[in-house]
């Protein structure tokens, strides 16, 4: 397991809230390269897990290691850090009181220090590649959650990271967008994206997941290829809980 | 604001309920008879300068205060702006020196009754801090001590304003602004600000019509504001309802415009909230 080659090592990590042991120990390497995607029931510690990568939420104890690079409590390095990661949220936290490719082109702007001109031409590509070019100038209010997902996705993108996070992207869609913006996370893995994903969209994770991670009560019950902890689970819990997501 | 809100639902009820039972008398009773009848006196006090010589003597004496009561207003809205946002920053800060200091201010500052509080920033903070630089203190122009004591007595009322503003958008603006790697500061001015200070812009219009009024207080500092000279005039010549009555109308007439112009902006945002 080593530090300086891989996208993400967490090493012993625990994450309390006042009484709450959101996190309990947990050890996760994410190759560079690689998809993983994380699941398990709510409340079992996976979003916290998510946040505490690119420090969203700073653990109690252990430690984060972001591409060679320790996540300080103090947090000199962090924003430097936070650009290297890409994250997408379950309610898009797009910005309500600019366009889509201003949601997209302020960061480039104030953060990457590029043109206006520049940050604009980045944002349209950005907005074209998750198919709604033509939604640029229209505030989030008025499009559909999926679109708004999609814008989000594309912000993250803008700023070229070389890991993306997803806080369970399509738990606040309709049906009928879930796959719209699937379609463009699958764009991505086979781009050679590094993703951890915390999602219970199994077919997503059948065809993308390099490593599946199952987690319950702070802790990882299991981890593994997708084959052997879909198919063949050495925990009993995770079998319980992929037979009750699989007969819905 | 809360209770202009009330004010503005009662009114709704008031009208739903008269449509619902006859549409005649469903638009008169929905009809503004308070306005008419505020714009019945104001006319009537036009129509008495015009005529009558002893009000118009008072009218005269007293418009004469008129820039310095607008003058003061803007001026220590301004500064008590500028505060109000840096202490209403302060107030929501992960810094404790910052964080404290911007309560204590806030809780000082509502504690104490603001004419107590004008006489004492006049009177002894302003002394003090000018000859803490060198200047005599009794150099100070009254008139610049009046725009400080309000604007620091405002300040902590519009700072609660910018709280109140910050704290109405949603954590995950910030999560997402951090996450694309702008710092907290970047954060607040692009993402949390705008957003916030727009939601509070109709709490900041009333704080200006507020101040307005309050600065008839800086009259006690003998600042010649329009209360100042309508006390004068009053004194003088022994003719208080002359005096007050146009003082009143006058405020009256300024509140109103303002309180017009404010309700205009809160419908404007409800719009474009939809």
């Amino acid at each position: 397991m080593s530090v300086t080659n891989s996208a993400i090592v967490v090493k012993n990590l625990y994450k309390y809230f006042g009484d709450v042991e959101a996190v309990r120990g947990v050890d996760l390497t994410v190759e560079r390269g690689k998809v993983v995607v994380i699941f398990g029931p709510s409340g079992s510690g996976k979003s916290t897990l998510l946040r505490c990568m690119n420090h969203l939420e700073v653990e109690t104890e252990g430690e984060v290691w972001v591409n060679g690079k320790r996540l300080e409590e103090r947090a000199g390095n962090i924003n430097e850090i936070r650009t290297e990661i890409g994250m997408v949220f379950q309610l898009f936290n797009l910005f309500p009181h600019l366009s889509a490719v201003e949601n997209i082109a302020l960061a480039q702007r104030v953060v990457r220090g590029r043109s206006k001109q520049e940050a604009f031409d980045v944002a349209m590509r950005q907005l074209v590649r998750v198919g709604i070019g033509d939604k640029a100038q229209v505030l989030p209010g008025q499009l559909s959650g999926g679109q708004q997902q999609r814008v989000a996705i594309a912000r993250a993108l803008a700023m070229d990271p070389k890991i993306m996070l997803f806080d369970e992207p399509t738990s606040a869609l309709d049906p009928e967008m879930i796959k719209e913006v699937l379609d463009v996370m699958l764009d991505l893995v086979k781009e050679g994206m590094t993703m951890v994903v915390v999602t219970h969209e199994m077919g997503f994770a059948r065809a993308a997941a390099d490593l599946g991670v199952f987690m319950d009560q702070g802790v990882i019950v299991e981890q593994g290829s997708w084959e052997q902890l879909f198919n063949n689970p050495k925990e009993l819990r995770t079998k319980q809980f992929l037979s009750q997501i699989l007969k819905h | 604001m809360a209770e202009q809100e009330l004010l503005d639902s009662a009114q709704r009820d008031a009208i739903s309920l008269a449509r619902r039972t006859d549409p005649l008398t469903g638009r008169l009773s929905g009809f503004p008879w308070w306005l008419v009848t505020i714009i019945f006196v104001l006319v009537a006090t036009v129509y008495f300068v015009s005529t009558n010589e002893t009000y118009r003597e008072a009218y005269e004496f007293i418009i004469r205060g008129i820039s310095i009561t607008i003058q003061t207003t803007l001026y220590a809205y301004a500064i008590a702006i500028v505060i109000g946002l840096i202490m209403g920053l302060g107030r929501v800060s992960n810094n404790v020196i910052f964080r404290n200091f911007a309560r204590f201010y806030v809780e000082v500052v509502r504690g104490i009754p603001m004419l107590v509080l004008i006489f004492y920033i006049a009177f002894v903070a302003v002394v003090d801090l000018a000859e803490m630089v060198g200047i005599p203190g009794r150099n100070v122009p009254m008139n610049s001590r009046a725009v400080i004591a309000l604007a620091i007595t405002y300040g902590a009322f519009s700072a609660e304003i910018f709280r109140a503003g910050i704290q109405s958008i949603g954590r995950g603006q910030m999560e997402a602004a951090r996450s694309l790697g702008m710092s907290y500061a970047q954060a607040m001015r692009y993402i949390i600000l705008p957003q916030g200070i727009r939601n509070v812009l109709p709490a900041l219009g009333n704080d200006f019509i507020a101040m307005l009024k309050d600065s008839s207080l800086v009259s006690v500092l003998a600042v010649r504001d329009i209360t100042q000279v309508a006390r004068l005039h009053a004194g003088s010549t022994f003719r208080f309802r002359e005096a007050y009555t146009i003082l009143a109308v006058l405020y009256l007439s300024m509140t109103l415009v303002l309180s017009a112009i404010v309700q205009w902006m809160e419908r404007r945002l409800h719009v474009s909230h939809k």
